[in-house]
């Protein structure tokens, strides 16, 4: 649903052009920041360097300070780590078993195939925020649970997209000889099905990357993700909400950080050389 | 309508029920394991084990998930939602009022949105691939890829920072004039306005350039029709099911949207409620305002999986 509707005039289907390169940049830097954030912080994210509260930018405090006179620039930096660094993990694990149950339905069918998509729709069904909501409440917000949260509510997401297209291979005819050969159904999903539907799987990966990246602020937003002394984009946009009315850079950066990332994974989805299937098709 | 319509419709009903079943159930044992004992958080640190334990059993806690799933289930067909723990009211009565404000919310934004996101969507779509298009489709994927609560931030910047028109954060309970209720309304229903649009422009704009690719559209052109001739009289009336179709859609993503809206401004909503009781692990409360959300979810997306039914010519 996040496609950009590629304005007719194809620059979809050349191979490589400035959006894409500019999307995968800004990506890779953010990467990079997640990696090494502790080394390149300026400040200690827990330390007060400013005698105000929501200062401005300035030299030294490139990005302001936050509402305890924080040094911004520091916490967004160490914010990527915990965005990116749990949206990745629980993206990893959403598309991995969603798309192993998706090929793994497709493959045997019948009732197996059956029960596990109407589950897995039932699932679907429950809004994403809600369901997190309601789990993160149950479980807790350490770290592994959030992860595990995040990737169960787009497992079912990620299952639906792998089975549709698996169901396609598996007509085709080499899937037949494969199955008169007597390989093994472990055979079948690895060797003939997932490197046909490897590219689409990646995109949806992306995507799914994206939707993760918005809960995950949108819970912490909500209090109920990433807990204080930890700090997310999501909570960094939380606990700064009151610089609001002054237009306090603490509270804009953090949601640009956001707005940066996601941005850039669509675009760069969206500007990928191999034309890749329409997922809403 | 034929026989086959009428079955697949059916179907898909029954499909809802059977989903709606599963979601009462997980919503229900996902709650069961909210951490803690509620009898002891009632009472207090103070309480002595005797009366956690007789709280305990007046509350039916030491009987097994099952069977309390299966009382909450039958109060709820006799419209008895439970009593709430933190405050002892029905929470038939906290939901009533607050029930009443959120779809207020939802209903302003809908009447809003719904003729916005039209307008833009078939218009970008008629004039595809102009500067105008293409402004329209940017900011619509720019508001899909950002959280709610940035466009929300976003919006306070603009009409309350900047252009000081309106409050930043304003509270429901001094509403006493037309101006004070426009205060209140108007940050949310933008906030939300912009989100739901969003998609409904994408889906209506791909709708309706579908259908212009389509041969009839082709020949009303070849055959001399005017542009909007030819959108107005030819295209639209085919793209009419689609078209309704994403605004049920598009109107399913104000569930999502109403938790972080309410939340941010203060809106005493059922959604501002939720959360609240999520805080104070108020479980009736907590159930009844998921089945709400998830019966209005379900409602929407299951009228617009009908509408598409029903507007496929193949089908019918």
């Amino acid at each position: 649903m996040t496609r950009v509707a590629a304005s007719g005039r194809s620059f979809l289907g050349h191979s490589y052009n400035l959006v894409g390169i500019v999307a995968s940049l800004v990506i890779l830097v953010w990467m990079l920041i997640a990696i090494f954030a502790p080394t390149i912080i300026p400040h200690s994210i827990g330390d007060i360097v400013d005698d105000d509260y929501f200062g401005p930018m300035r030299q030294g405090l490139w990005l302001g300070s936050d509402y305890l006179g924080r040094d911004m620039l520091s916490r967004v930096l160490m914010g990527a780590r915990y965005t990116v660094g749990i949206s990745l993990a629980a993206v990893a694990i959403a598309c991995f078993s969603g798309v192993m149950l998706g090929m793994t339905a497709a493959v045997i069918g019948g009732w197996v195939d059956t029960c596990l998509s109407r589950f897995l729709d039932a699932m679907n069904s429950i809004p994403s925020k809600l369901f997190g909501l309601v789990v993160v409440a149950a479980v807790g917000s350490s770290i592994p649970a959030l992860i595990l949260t995040l990737a169960v509510i787009y497992i079912p997401g990620a299952y639906r997209f792998a089975r549709a297209l698996a169901v396609n291979i598996n007509t085709m005819d080499f899937m037949t000889v494969a199955r008169v050969r007597g390989e093994s159904t472990a055979y079948l999903i690895g060797s003939e099905i997932l490197p046909n539907i490897i590219r689409p799987v990646l995109a949806d990966f992306g995507l799914r990357f994206v939707f993760i990246v918005l809960l995950l602020s949108g819970l912490s937003f909500l209090g109920l993700g990433l807990q204080p002394p930890l700090a997310d984009w999501g909570a960094l946009v939380r606990e700064n909400i009151g610089g609001l009315p002054f237009a306090a850079p603490a509270v804009i950066i953090p949601s640009l950080a956001i707005a940066s990332l996601t941005i850039s994974v669509n675009l760069l989805i969206d500007n990928l050389p191999q034309k890749i299937r329409d997922r809403d098709a | 309508m034929t026989s086959g319509v009428l079955n697949l419709v059916l179907k898909r009903l029954a499909i809802a029920v059977v989903t709606l079943m599963i979601v009462l159930f997980a919503v229900f044992f996902a709650t069961s394991m909210l951490p803690g004992d509620t009898a002891s958080i009632l009472l207090g640190q103070a309480a002595t084990p005797e009366a956690v334990a007789g709280l305990r059993e007046a509350m039916h806690l030491n009987d097994p998930a099952i069977l309390r799933f299966l009382r909450w289930l039958f109060g709820l067909l006799h419209g008895d939602l439970g009593t709430s723990y933190a405050n002892e009211m029905p929470v038939a009565a906290l939901i009533g009022g607050r029930f009443v404000n959120t779809m207020e919310l939802a209903g302003i934004t809908t009447l809003l949105s719904v003729p916005l996101a039209l307008t833009l969507g078939i218009t970008a779509a008629m004039l595809r691939g102009s500067l105008y298009d293409r402004t329209v489709t940017v900011l619509s994927i720019g508001v899909i890829s950002v959280p709610e609560f940035m466009v929300a931030t976003l919006a306070v910047l603009l009409f309350a920072v900047y252009l000081k028109w309106l409050p930043a954060l304003s509270s429901v309970n001094e509403a006493h004039t037309l101006t004070d209720l426009v205060r209140i309304y108007a940050m949310p229903v933008i906030t939300l306005t912009f989100v739901i649009s969003a998609q409904m422009i994408r889906m209506t704009r791909a709708a309706v350039i579908e259908t212009l690719s389509t041969p009839y559209v082709e020949m009303a052109l070849l055959k001399g029709a005017s542009r909007s001739r030819m959108v107005l009289k030819h295209a639209l009336p085919n793209a009419l099911g689609p078209i309704v179709n994403a605004v049920a859609l598009s109107l399913s993503y104000l569930v999502g949207g109403v938790i972080i809206v309410e939340t941010i401004f203060n809106y005493p909503g059922i959604a501002k409620l939720m959360v609240d009781a999520v805080a104070t692990r108020d479980l009736p409360l907590i159930q009844s305002c998921a089945m709400i959300f998830c019966l209005g979810y379900l409602l929407l997306i299951t009228v617009a999986d009908i509408i598409a039914i029903m507007s496929n010519p193949r089908i019918r």
